[in-house]
């Protein structure tokens, strides 16, 4: 395989993110998967890098898993997303971060639908003056919040305590990288690296010390799908996506998975249990897993944060492997505990797939 | 004194031409950037549909250019001044060219096969062009991979760069699909172990001899043809490339393993093509070749007076209809540097 | 193993490197012309059987040259062995050969 290839790609989609005095706009359901990515996102902006970066509590859904799963009608949507937008120019900020795939993809959408169509983008103003008095700039800048930190992969990597190496053996960690499909399959152009060799973790990787693997099935969709997972009956090729994927990726014996997106994470994380107890069968080594991440976890075991800080606790794949890998400290004893100090309880064991 | 035409681009058009006018009487120039006449020629071993060598085409080709014409390799046009009826060349030696009429043969290049990101050209060691093969073959060397080792399975990918709104060639290139039909056909002839097959969307067979060769293809050679177009190619571990395509004859997805990955790259209008238009301020198509005048009667007429175009310039077209248009081109000139009145058709 | 109310679906990929292809290199050895298929249907259009079952010759060659060997025992059995097909082929395919062909193979490879 030819890097100087992939770079070529890169140089041509290259986007701008802003570089500071960021609005950001939480995920609904990130707070529930990794309770930790997104309190780990702002710690790293404000206590790492002292940005400006302002979260407004009136926020709400951007409607995307109501859209994607054709609950909500696209004018609804976009009347939701100009709210937010209302609610940034009030509090004087005009970059805006998204820590959700899909948000970010649907913002891509609506701002590209409004930029080619006017009518609509008054039409959607109107809505939004009658239902609530608001009114809205266009934001300058949108950067998924991958896009940030990978903007400043550098600077973390300065005050890394940890490296994506494995500290036994001197050689980088072999570390797969998923992108959500809405990060750059509709708008290629938006995303760093463009859709089909996209780079924002990829950089990331290279700078914390780790190896990506390419794999055959690198480009195909985790599964999610939103109406494909939410109706028990259509898991069967929710889940077929992601088999697929660990089938593909095995050979290369990963050690780890990072990714960005909201659902990517929570179904290759979950799927490797269903997958175990369904089949007898697990993509790590000695009946583990492999450990799937978010890319501020990443982030946030490189600059050396407690594990049970970024809430590593709740994956379905124990992360200890790479914690032991990476040379991290850690305290078994205070894995389940909670932030208040009071103990959380214990998950129960899976029948097949080991810690 | 003779009339003068300038010739712009070595090719295929360009030499025949030449040769045509030269042998009128004209007095002659021709430019070609590249060291040696031949253009595309050059590079390619065996010529559909007969596998006779190009390099006998190019003998023939050379045999027409006498040795009153004035050959000029290794030049560039840099400017271009219209006066009375006359055109003024002007190399990038500062020299100054004189001609009555010019013919412009500037022909195309073969696309850029890393605008198919998702074919992976450029990052996958054993994703290579049309070209690449043809390269392959008339080294004469054994054809292996990246690895070294002779391919078990060869794809051939069609339309890599045509009928493709997405970069922007809407056109068909007219040349890939008897082509892949014939390197696949070779490659049964080097490699009788070697399975091939054709990933296309349409096979469009239309020239003399071109169905027959497709047939032999199918029966003589084995030659498998998925009607489909790929959707991406993916490296696996041992460098092997795992397409996916839909084999839309069945209605189903279908994923294989090759060893090698061969594009058939379309054409696009060269660079020479563009910068000569620009500099003369040639109409040019929606596919970006020189405009002609009339699409049915005037295929070698430019917007500009005394300007005549032939050849790729205009559109893709196999090396058959490049040389009859040649000679079109050359008649044409003739018409009009003699004043012979059915010209008078043209305005 | 677990019930969760799925299963893991296969995906309905043609996986053209497993697949066996036996069959087709068979009646490429006994009916060469089933090589110049260009499935263009003709057969299937004017077959007696096609216009009252689900049996479709084109689609069913196209099958067994990618070695999909799905249905073919059965579907192959629809056949009236009419020879209409082979009549209708613009490309000269012994249509009936193949069919009787097939049957051979399956039978013998039971």
């Amino acid at each position: 395989m030819e890097l100087t290839g992939k770079q070529n790609i890169w140089k041509d989609y290259q986007k701008e993110i802003a570089n500071d005095k960021y609005f950001y706009v939480r995920s609904c359901v990130r707070q529930n998967f990794f309770p930790g990515s997104e309190t780990t996102f702002l710690r790293i902006l404000k206590d790492e890098l002292h940005k400006d970066i302002y979260e407004h509590p009136c926020h709400t859904t951007c409607t995307g898993i109501a859209y994607h799963g054709d609950v909500v009608p696209f004018d609804t949507a976009m009347t939701v997303i100009a709210r937010q937008f209302a609610l940034m120019t009030e509090a004087g900020y005009e970059n805006l971060v998204p820590s959700c795939v899909t948000s970010f993809g649907l913002y891509s959408e609506v701002l590209e639908t409004w930029h080619h169509f006017p009518e609509v983008l008054a039409r959607v103003r109107e809505h939004l003056r009658k239902a609530t008095g608001r009114e809205f700039n266009i934001p300058k800048n949108v950067a998924h919040a991958s896009d940030v930190i990978f903007k400043f992969r550098n600077e973390i990597v300065q005050k890394a305590k940890y490296k994506l190496i494995n500290t036994a053996t001197g050689k980088p960690l072999k570390v797969v990288e998923h992108i959500g499909c809405h990060y750059s399959k509709m708008f290629p152009a938006k995303g760093v690296g463009g859709a089909e060799f996209p780079y924002v973790l990829i950089g990331m990787v290279e700078e914390w010390g780790g190896e990506v693997i390419d794999y055959p099935e690198r480009r195909h969709c985790c599964g999610f799908g939103f109406r494909q997972y939410l109706v028990q009956a259509n898991r069967g090729y929710s889940i077929g996506c992601s088999h697929k994927k660990f089938e593909s990726m095995e050979p290369y014996e990963p050690d780890m998975i990072i990714t960005n997106c909201p659902g990517c994470p929570m179904f290759l994380d979950k799927w490797q249990y269903a997958i175990s107890e369904l089949t007898g069968k697990t993509y790590g080594k000695n009946g583990q897993g492999i450990p799937v991440f978010t890319y501020e976890e990443v982030a946030g075991l490189v600059l050396g944060y407690d594990p049970w800080d970024i809430g590593l606790q709740v994956h379905q794949v124990s992360c200890e492997p790479i914690l032991d890998k990476m040379g991290i400290k850690y305290d078994p004893a205070t894995k389940y505990l909670g932030k208040n100090g009071k103990y959380l309880g214990v998950p129960e064991k899976p029948l097949v797939l080991k810690d | 004194m003779n009339k003068s035409v300038i010739v712009i681009g070595g090719g295929i058009a360009g030499m025949e031409a030449s040769a045509y006018l030269s042998a009128m009487g004209f007095n002659v120039t021709l430019f070609e950037k590249d060291e040696k006449l031949g253009g595309h020629l050059l590079n390619w071993e065996r010529l559909f549909p007969t596998k006779r060598l190009g390099s006998e085409v190019l003998t023939f080709l050379k045999k027409g250019m006498d040795e009153k014409i004035n050959v000029h390799t290794k030049t560039n046009i840099t400017k271009i001044n219209a006066e009375n009826g006359k055109y003024f060349v002007t190399n990038h030696n500062d020299e100054i060219f004189e001609a009555d009429a010019l013919l412009i043969t500037t022909g195309y290049d073969l696309f850029d096969a890393r605008r198919k990101e998702e074919y992976g050209y450029g990052i996958y060691d054993n994703v290579i062009t049309s070209a690449e093969l043809e390269t392959m073959f008339l080294s004469g060397k054994p054809i292996v991979n990246k690895q070294g080792k002779v391919p078990k399975r060869i794809g051939f990918v069609h339309c890599v760069g045509s009928r493709d709104r997405k970069v922007g060639n809407v056109y068909c290139s007219k040349v890939c699909c008897v082509t892949a039909v014939k390197q696949a056909t070779e490659i049964r002839e080097h490699l009788p172990d070697c399975e091939t097959y054709c990933f296309y969307m349409d096979l469009r067979m239309y020239g003399a001899k071109f169905e027959e060769l497709y047939n032999e293809a199918q029966e003589k050679y084995g030659v498998t043809f998925i009607r489909g177009r790929l959707s991406e190619a993916n490296e696996t571990i041992d460098g092997s490339l795992l397409v996916k395509v839909e084999d839309t004859l069945v209605g189903r997805p279908l994923k294989m393993t090759v060893d090698l990955l061969v594009l058939m790259v379309g054409f696009e209008p060269s660079k020479g093509t563009k910068d000569i238009a620009k500099i003369l301020n040639l109409n040019t198509n929606s596919n970006g070749f020189i405009e002609v005048a009339d699409e049915h009667t005037l295929t070698n007429v430019t917007n500009l007076k005394g300007v005549f175009v032939a050849g790729t310039t205009t559109s893709p077209r196999t090396i058959t209809n490049t040389i009859n248009d040649a000679r079109a081109a050359a008649a044409e000139i003739a018409c009009y540097l003699n004043l012979y009145t059915i010209q008078s058709r043209n305005n | 193993m677990a019930d969760f109310g799925y299963i893991i679906q296969e995906d309905r990929q043609i996986n053209y490197d497993a697949n066996d292809r036996t069959l087709f290199y068979f009646l490429k050895r006994v009916e060469p012309s089933i090589s110049l298929c260009i499935g263009c249907g003709t057969c299937s259009a004017t077959c007696t059987a096609g216009q009252f079952t689900q049996f479709d010759l084109h689609k069913i060659m196209l099958y067994v040259r990618r070695g999909e060997k799905v249905h073919i025992a059965n579907e192959i059995k629809k056949c009236m062995l009419c020879g209409k097909c082979s009549l209708a082929c613009p490309k000269g395919i012994n249509t009936r050969n193949i069919i009787f062909q097939t049957r051979k193979f399956l039978h013998s490879n039971k």
